[in-house]
């Protein structure tokens, strides 16, 4: 009993610890980011390419079925109250305030995350991080920077265009399937979808994008320089991100209703 | 500068240091002297290349001085030490190339980022670092299609392309064919006669490290148990030292690590 305690209480302070030192690495990667935006943008481009070529496939075959299950779902309640005419907007709001950027967000986790974390796990791994810093070029600047804010960049267009899909996803099953009038799917959601609406899936998407990039080349900064360690990196990322991103996101709801 | 004929430009005063439990150096001296080629070697996980990142102020040591110049370099602040990096070079054990970028882009990494040389320029002085290592044809690869060899002599061309004073080497020969290892073995002597650099060369590899060393360190358990020049070395009397050169299983250095008595655990008794 003692000394699960003990255990518990070793657990928690090796989570404070990097909690903490995750923090100081973000406030230092933010420090950097302004001036690597101006001078380095070639950088952050390649990232942004990199990462959207890594994701897009996978963001629109999700964001499509994604849709389409909205699209019966909500029908199907819908027609119930004799209230299909309103599908557009219910989709809609789903998808911009909460689905879609959560969602989003666990995909690139695991598909852009993951990629981040290997590739600087592997730079430290191999020593090329090390050969950097003798060549006396910092590789938090010129690796984890870029990196970082091609991941922040990226996430809220890939949540833009896996909404798009999305409720394109659903305009297919409720209108072309189920009947539901074109014109109403589509006017329905003017008076309804308010612009506070949209923000609140653009702070998300924005708070999420930072959550998972830091994370990531966090993880594969501090990586164990062995292939073990550069492994145990890339799951570390992907199970932390989803926690941090639901636990986040309940949050900003709170904020925000 | 120089005391007692010696020029020393890297100078290490009874240095400690421990990765968590355990002790790596135990009031460790060494000094480098200036132009020279200098060997230190030792046992695998001695901390050889520990020492290199002590002394390029990537690990700080607990106690003792590195003195680059005169200058400790314990004592640096940041800017200054990244000031101070660009006098060396540095060849990782593995090469340490950067995955991403081609032989050619590589060799230029350091040019870019620390320079504002025309294009033309650039490329200029890269072709002849490459031409210097013998592979100025193979600019455009990228690294994965190198063999080790061909790896360790474009990082050699990129520790070099920014004229260092000082080269340092890690494990240059290890894992190498005799074919590649006589290449890199010549490279680093030639560079050493004709550009006056000075070299450390750290190793395990006896024989190809004595033949090119003006000066040998022998470290064993945190600190330097023997030095001098490579036929000095040879006739110490010292075992640990006899052992280490002649590569015998069992001495000094013992060939069992520690544990209980083979008998008796074979008999399980306690
Ligand atoms: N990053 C590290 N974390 C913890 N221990 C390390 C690390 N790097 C090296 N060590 C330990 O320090 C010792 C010396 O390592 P190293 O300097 O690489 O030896 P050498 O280069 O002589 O083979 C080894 O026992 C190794 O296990
Ligand atoms: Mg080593």
């Amino acid at each position: 009993m003692n000394r699960l305690i003990q255990d518990l209480w070793y657990a928690f302070r090796n989570f404070l610890e990097t909690f903490g030192a995750m923090q100081l690495f973000l406030l230092r990667i933010l420090a950097y980011s302004p001036k690597t935006l101006l001078t380095r943008f070639r950088l952050i481009a390649h990232e942004i390419y990199a990462i959207g070529a890594m994701s897009l496939v996978i963001i629109l075959i999700c964001g499509l079925f994604v849709g389409m299950v909205l699209g019966l779902q909500g029908y199907d309640t819908l027609a119930q109250f004799g209230a299909e005419e309103g599908l557009g907007t219910a989709v809609a709001l789903s998808l911009l305030k909460e689905l879609g950027p959560v969602l989003t967000a666990l995909l690139f986790a695991g598909r852009a995350g993951t990629a981040l974390a290997a590739e600087i796990g592997l730079m430290r791994a191999t020593d090329q991080l090390s050969a950097m810093e003798l060549m006396a070029v910092d590789p938090i600047r010129r690796v984890v920077v870029p990196h970082f804010l091609g991941g922040v960049i990226s996430l809220p267009l890939l949540t833009a265009i896996f909404n798009m899909v999305a409720l394109f996803g659903a305009y297919i099953i409720g209108v072309s399937l189920m009947g539901v009038d074109s014109g109403a799917f589509w006017s329905q959601m003017r008076p309804y979808v308010e612009v506070a609406d949209v923000m609140e899936g653009v702070v998300k998407s924005i708070v999420f994008g930072v959550a998972v990039s830091v994370l990531a080349v966090f993880e594969g900064y501090n990586a164990y320089p062995t292939a073990e360690g550069v492994s145990r990196a890339t799951t570390r990322t992907v199970v932390i991100s989803a926690i941090v991103v639901l636990i986040l996101d309940f949050m900003i709801t709170a904020i925000l209703i | 500068m120089a005391e007692n004929g010696r020029d020393n430009i890297i100078l290490i005063e009874d240095l400690y240091y421990s990765r968590g439990q355990k002790r790596i150096f135990n009031g460790l001296d060494i000094a480098f002297q200036r132009g020279k080629i200098t060997a230190v070697m030792g046992p695998s996980g001695t901390g050889k290349t520990t020492l290199l990142r002590l002394i390029t102020g990537q690990l700080v040591p607990e106690r003792g001085r590195i003195l680059i110049d005169g200058q400790d370099i314990t004592a640096l602040q940041r800017n200054e030490l990244y000031e101070l990096r660009k006098r060396f070079g540095m060849l990782f054990q593995n090469g340490a190339l950067l995955t991403d970028l081609s032989v050619f882009e590589n060799v230029a990494f350091p040019l870019r980022e620390h320079t504002k040389l025309p294009e033309r320029l650039i490329k200029h002085i890269v072709l002849t670092k490459l031409h210097a290592v013998g592979l100025r044809g193979a600019a455009e690869l990228v690294p994965s299609e190198l063999s080790g060899g061909m790896a360790r002599r474009v990082a050699l061309a990129r520790a070099m392309v920014m004229d260092p004073d000082i080269l340092i080497y890690d494990e240059p020969f290890t894992g190498l064919d005799p074919i590649s290892l006589g290449v890199v073995l010549r490279l680093i002597k030639r560079l050493n006669d004709s550009l006056g650099i000075t070299s450390i060369v750290v190793s395990h590899d006896v024989e190809e490290t004595s033949s090119i060393a003006d000066e040998s360190y022998l470290i064993s358990e945190g600190q330097v148990v023997a030095s001098g020049t490579p036929s000095e070395l040879k006739t110490h009397g010292n075992a640990v030292v006899q052992q280490f050169l002649s590569g015998m299983a069992d001495g000094p250095v013992p060939f069992h690590y520690p544990g209980r008595d083979y008998k008796d655990q074979l008999l399980d008794r306690d």
